[in-house]
């Protein structure tokens, strides 16, 4: 099964969602990105270059690793990780972000701008920028700025301009709008690379493209590792990138697959970003695509929610909203809650730091782990490591020696 | 079509004809009405209320920041359409509706249009909507006559504006220069080759938008384009010195 086989005069759709919906302004540098990519998908030494790149500098293939403690411990499936931790700059962002770059490299632009929720996608920009010698802008919402100040600070050691958003939510939906109001002012020299599987065609497809490295990579490891195809494999869902890469690798199988999105504080509490596992989204079309958005009567978008940055979004992947409506992916939501405490109990049983983000996948798998047979395997995608959630995590445990350090670090800057 | 033929007819009088834009329940509905008065008052032919959206990622600072202003405040569209309605009704300048698309689309195609049309609007101008998307919104708008906006962009290929030119009814926006609301615009041969461009494609009265805020600027659009388009420029003037603002910076623009 393609999902990319579309019919004729749907390029860009699957099913009813996604389409480009720009400011006419932006029509040729679209259109111009689209040929480009099309090249490189039909090219196989683009992505023969794509992946030697990945081999050199970010270490992939990232490894799958059996979870042998946790397993025994929640007495059911054996549970296995695809390791994107263990990219360079520390999650999945990177294999997209190269891609690009590769991309950037053929339209002969000489300049970046990215949009960034947790950071990890801004970090990956700069680091490209870097390494590809582009200039580059990274949009941030002034909330994430605050609480993902690791990231903003390689960022800007690696040489890039960040923006601390201060319109809007002061999210990710924000530095995405200024990401939109920046491109259509400089086309000319500037490649937008937007971080996840969403936004204008032939983004959704182009980032689910180089994110299908992990699938590819994943299925012959579980091949390995375990013996089988897993039964279930469990990603968590913020525009929908890292999930529609493992998922990729399992479409034609029978392999459950299950998207998990950020419940927040829970189903009606009005503060989560699940937009398919929960019931306030619906169909709208913003920020260039029409998929499943958080929005009210007016079509107007609500407020989000959630304890990790990379999940907080009002949209998500169109591919995603039409797998979930074929019944293809499954959606499920984690409570911040299931996620402060998952997060623990992978730390102490396993030595793994996931992301918080990475977190909500690990939450569902272990709910639904006990309830499967021992024969039964499921993988887990871990998009990121935790390193950067350092400030937030150590808040929610109250870790008093954490704060200590705070403090006197504080002195010392004569605060 | 009721516009084009007003837009021609108003033609026979004036030169250059004045679009003007106010951004519906900012600073608030009452400031919305003393605006228009004073744009009625110095003659203003034409006026785009911006229906607020929480998303304006085509908008500049000043623009963003009356959105979501008033989307905060509450600002809904049965309260953009009812205050259209009474304009419509008062004023003897024609009204469009201008704003992002998910506006419409979220209360369906047939409700906008038929709200749209009741509320004495002329057209819409929505700039996130490509005309390869606008299939059906333009066929429902034929039996009301409303007139769909087509913009016209510096960046756009011939086979493009061909394709522009072929769906626009009323008028073309022709957007004077690549970014967002608000800036400046440099009124030079490069703006003078794109209008004489765009008129290559269509047979429509042509309006200029971007950066259009001065009596210089004006004066150099007469004798290329039909209409000028004031957006930021009015509510600047606003803001920084309400009706008094206002009627200088028309007496100025105008004088
Ligand atoms: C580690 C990690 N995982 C997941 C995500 C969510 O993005 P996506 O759903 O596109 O994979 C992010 C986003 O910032 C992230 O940093």
């Amino acid at each position: 099964m393609s999902l990319f086989d579309f019919a004729d005069g749907r390029e860009g759709y699957y099913g009813d969602y996604g389409g480009t919906f720009l400011p006419e302004i932006l029509a040729t540098t679209v259109e111009e990105l689209r040929l480009c990519f099309r090249k490189c998908k039909e090219d196989p030494t683009f992505w023969a270059e794509f992946v030697e790149l990945m081999r050199t500098y970010s270490g992939r293939p990232t490894p799958v690793s059996y979870l042998e403690n946790l397993s025994s411990k929640l007495g059911g499936a054996r549970i296995y990780v695809k390791r994107e931790d263990l990219n360079h700059t520390g999650s999945h962002k990177i294999n997209n972000v190269m891609g690009q770059g590769l991309i950037c490299k053929r339209l002969g632009k000489k300049r970046v701008i990215a949009e960034t929720g947790a950071g990890q996608h801004g970090f990956a920009t700069a680091t490209m920028a870097a390494r590809f010698g582009f200039d580059c802008k990274i949009y941030m919402g002034a909330v994430d700025v605050a609480r993902q100040r690791p990231n903003v600070f390689w960022m800007e050691n690696l040489g890039a301009e960040v923006i601390a958003v201060q319109d809007g939510q002061r999210t990710l939906k924000d530095a995405i709008n200024e990401c939109l109001r920046d491109w259509v002012t400089n086309m000319g020299d500037t490649h937008y690379v937007l971080g996840t599987a969403c936004g204008p065609h032939p983004f959704p497809e182009m980032v689910s493209f180089f994110q299908a490295i992990i699938g590819k990579e994943a299925r012959q490891q579980i091949i390995q590792e375990a013996g089988k195809l897993p039964d279930r494999v469990y990603a968590c869902v913020g525009g929908g990138s890292n999930a529609i890469g493992i998922f990729q690798g399992f479409m034609d199988d029978n392999v459950e697959l299950i998207g998990v999105e950020a419940g927040g504080h829970g189903p009606d509490s009005g503060l989560h970003a699940s937009r398919l596992a929960y019931k306030d989204a619906s169909v709208g079309v913003a920020q260039g695509f029409k998929t499943y958005f958080l929005q009210n009567d007016d079509g107007n978008m609500l407020e989000t929610h959630s304890i990790a940055a990379g999940l907080d979004y009002i949209g998500i992947n169109p591919i995603l909203s039409d797998l979930w409506e074929k019944d293809r992916v499954r959606f499920e939501a984690a409570t911040d809650e299931m996620v402060r405490d998952t997060l623990k109990l992978v730390m102490r049983t396993e030595g793994l730091i996931p992301a918080l983000e990475s977190t909500h996948a690990f939450a569902l798998a272990v709910a639904e782990a006990p309830k499967m047979g021992k024969d039964e395997v499921i993988l887990i995608n871990q998009s990121g490591r935790g390193d950067k959630d350092i400030f937030t995590v150590a808040d929610t445990i109250e870790d008093d020696h954490w704060k200590e350090f705070i403090k006197d670090k504080a002195v010392e800057y004569g605060a | 079509m009721v516009l084009e033929q007003y837009l021609r007819d108003r033609l026979q009088q004036k030169n250059l004809l004045l679009m003007t834009h106010v951004v519906c329940g900012y600073p608030s509905f009452d400031d919305n009405w003393r605006e228009l008065e004073i744009m009625a008052e110095f003659g203003v032919d034409m006026v785009e209320l911006q229906f607020p959206f929480s998303e304006p990622s085509a908008d500049g600072p000043l623009f963003v920041k009356a959105n979501q202003q008033a989307v905060a405040d509450g600002v809904r569209p049965a309260d953009c359409f009812e205050f259209m309605r009474k304009v419509s009704e008062h004023f003897p300048f024609k009204v469009l509706m201008m704003g992002y698309y998910n506006t419409a689309f979220k209360m369906g195609h047939e409700t906008f249009i038929t709200k749209l049309s009741a509320a004495g609007g002329c057209g819409y101008i929505l700039p996130d909507l490509p005309v390869e998307e606008a299939g059906e919104l333009h066929t429902l708008s034929k039996p009301k006559e409303l007139a769909p906006i087509v913009l016209m962009t510096p960046t756009n290929t011939d086979a493009r504006l061909k394709i522009l030119g072929a769906a626009a009814e009323g008028f073309i926006y022709a957007v004077a220069r690549k970014g967002v609301t608000g800036g400046q615009t440099e009124m030079g041969d490069d703006l003078k080759a794109f209008i004489a461009h765009c008129r290559q494609h269509t047979n429509l009265p042509i309006a200029v938008g971007f950066g259009v805020s001065q009596k210089a600027d004006l004066d150099f659009l007469r004798g290329k384009a039909d209409i000028a388009i004031i957006g930021t420029a009015a509510l600047k003037a606003w803001e920084n010195g309400g009706e008094d603002g206002l009627r200088t910076f028309f007496s100025g623009l105008l004088g």
